[in-house]
């Protein structure tokens, strides 16, 4: 209200022509002379405030009780953080210091915005005002003194004229992000080309499947029909970059009845008994695919709901997911453990730029 | 007196060298062996056979027939209708007539779980004679469905084993096609390891090699504990992340926000 352009004067409502046009300024093609009249604002209705007295005072009352309230409110916090100690490490004790805390802070500040708001509406002036929009175009003069200025500018720092100043500027400013792109650039692998690292994993020929987390080895015979092992490669635990590692080296163990399974022939030795190994890494984008359902024998990733018929070599049988997991060819060791034969014959987990 | 001696030591001699000792002897030596490993064979295994009586293999085979085998057959060889009941255990049972999802209402995407239409007694009854017809996982012993294990071992266990059907919390979680994983919230203890040892409906099973009694102990505490202590955040809203909590924000947080919009502009009486 105080950068009112009619300096606080209350303007009545008036005709259309309250925005008064420029000589020469076609303003709207359309002439809307028939066009109803503008009926203007409904008649002035007086607040229940206004008109009753009391009203007033209680509306009065409602308010200053609202920001005692909010005194209150902030008091309560204060006491409840003393009252309500959390020392303990009890869960159940950082809830309970929690609530009253917040609910004594709640109280403070909604009961000023409460208080606030009741109090505008309805105790302040109640006057209905007009104000008028002033044209968005500056005057013709200002638009001469601003081009002006600019003209100014230039010839007085000597933008235009001293070229080599302003092109080495130029030159600065496009130097600038530079060590922005080169420091991203580090966060990457340095030393490896990322296509290479995205297609390879841990396993290579005899690495042991193991159990996650504990990493011990799996024995073909543990595996009983109907099971489910979470399998991470052997020596996982002790890399250094383990969860990068695991990343892309989960694998989710099966045992299907060998009839169910229907493999390619050049994939019939890559199962065990049938037992068959699977990355764990959606082919979508790469949530851990372990839903396992051990009587349809399809999996199903929690993330977008993709689901592979581990039957038929994990191919996708619904959602979004649009390559198969990869298989990991599996045999046993003469100690009769599981081992890899190999690594993935395919990249794990989602599309990349140079795999679509 | 001395001819009596005589006399007994001749027919010692005489049964020692008769034409059958041979065989007795290989016949003893054989039955020894044999019991000394059947023996064995059953401390070694947690079925506990010699626990249920003829007795009560015969009223479980009675409460069989009369409530399970129109679909699961007269044998428990089963149907087209339900699978074969031959080796599945003394667990299986016991989990699946204890939690009321057998005998089913009705077929569906998966057997629902309701109040159990059996007492204890007839549950086990049942259980030792599905037991009897061939080895299976049998109860747990109480040492491992105490919940006094390593609650914090248990979270890892069941994080890389469980979570991603039954949720990180246990309340359960869809699967495909009307299927679903339980919540875990109230299911005993006995139950919770008996699933896991014998995988029913679609969920895989998680054998001793696989998650050792141990570890199945812990994960049993960790549930235990979840169940015990409420949650840090406030109201958990059943748990089930982000849909129950956007779905709650969306309705209560935009809801108030527009009815207070409406009060602020609202003309005042």
């Amino acid at each position: 209200m105080a950068q009112d352009d009619n300096g606080g004067t209350e303007i009545t409502p008036a005709a259309s022509s309250a925005v008064d046009r420029r000589p020469g300024d076609p303003g709207t093609a359309v002439i809307v002379q028939d066009a109803a009249e503008n009926p203007g604002f409904p008649p002035h209705r007086a607040r229940i405030t206004d008109k009753d007295p009391r009203k007033q005072r209680r509306a009065e009352r409602t308010v200053y009780t609202l920001f005692y309230v909010s005194i209150v409110g902030s008091i309560w916090a204060v006491a409840a953080y003393i009252a309500f100690p959390i020392e303990s490490g009890n869960i159940a004790d950082v809830r309970v210091s929690t609530l009253a805390i917040g609910i004594g802070m709640a109280l403070a500040l909604l009961a000023i915005g409460f208080g606030a708001v009741h109090w505008a509406k309805a105790l302040m002036a109640d006057k209905e005002g007009i104000d008028i929009r002033h044209p968005v175009r500056g005057s013709d003069e200002t638009r001469d003194r601003a081009v002006e200025i600019f003209k100014e500018a230039d010839t007085e720092s000597g933008f235009g004229r001293r070229t080599l100043i302003r092109n080495s500027l130029i030159g600065a400013l496009v130097a600038f992000p530079l060590p922005a792109i080169v420091l991203f650039r580090g966060l990457g692998p340095m030393n490896e080309d990322p296509v290479k690292l995205l297609s390879h994993t841990m396993w290579k020929r005899g690495t042991r499947l193991t159990r996650d987390p504990s990493g011990t080895p799996i024995k073909a015979s543990d595996v009983t029909i109907g099971s489910v092992f979470h399998v991470i490669p052997e020596g996982l635990n002790d890399k250094e970059d383990a969860l990068d590692q695991k990343a892309k080296a989960a694998v989710l163990l099966m045992r299907l009845d060998p009839k169910d399974l229907h493999p390619r022939p050049s994939r019939k030795d890559w199962a065990y008994d049938g037992i068959v190994a699977y990355s764990k890494i959606c082919t979508h984008v790469g949530c851990p695919v372990a839903l396992y359902e051990q009587q349809t024998h399809h999996l199903l990733c929690p993330c977008h709901q993709s689901q592979f018929d581990i039957t038929h070599e994990a191919r996708v049988i619904f959602g979004p997911a649009s390559r198969p997991l990869p298989q990991l060819p599996i045999t046993v060791d003469a100690d009769g453990y599981l081992v890899a034969q190999s690594d993935f014959h395919e990249p794990v987990g989602p599309s990349f730029w140079e795999r679509h | 007196m001395r001819e009596t001696t005589h006399k007994i030591a001749r027919r010692r001699k005489t049964g020692r060298r008769h034409p059958f000792a041979t065989v007795a002897l290989i016949a003893i030596g054989l039955g020894l062996t044999g019991g000394a490993y059947a023996a064995f064979n059953a401390t070694g295994s947690t079925a506990d056979a010699a626990a249920s009586s003829q007795s009560d293999i015969d009223a479980g085979k009675k409460l069989f027939q009369a409530n399970c085998a129109s679909c699961h057959g007269l044998e428990a060889q089963g149907t087209s209708e339900a699978p074969s009941l031959i080796g599945v255990g003394a667990a299986a049972v016991d989990f699946q007539v204890g939690t009321g999802r057998m005998p089913m209402a009705m077929q569906g995407p998966q057997a629902q779980e309701k109040p159990s239409q059996f007492t204890q007694d007839q549950i086990d009854q049942l259980a030792a004679y599905v037991a009897s017809l061939a080895p299976g996982p049998g109860i747990p012993d109480s040492k491992y469905t105490d919940g006094d294990g390593d609650a914090a071992k248990g979270a890892e266990l069941f994080r890389v084993n469980c979570a991603m059907c039954h949720n990180v919390a246990g309340a359960g979680g869809a699967l495909t096609e009307g299927k679903y994983a339980p919540p875990l919230h109230g299911v005993s203890p006995t139950h919770v390891y008996e699933a896991m040892v014998t995988g029913p409906q679609n969920m895989p099973v998680f054998n001793d090699k696989n998650i050792s009694p141990e570890g199945k102990r812990d994960i049993i505490t960790y549930l235990r504990f979840i169940q015990q202590n409420p949650s840090p955040g406030g109201f958990e809203l059943g748990a089930l992340g982000p849909v129950a909590e956007g779905l709650f924000i969306w309705i209560f947080g935009l809801g108030s926000i527009v009815a207070l919009t409406v009060w602020i502009t609202a003309k005042s009486n």
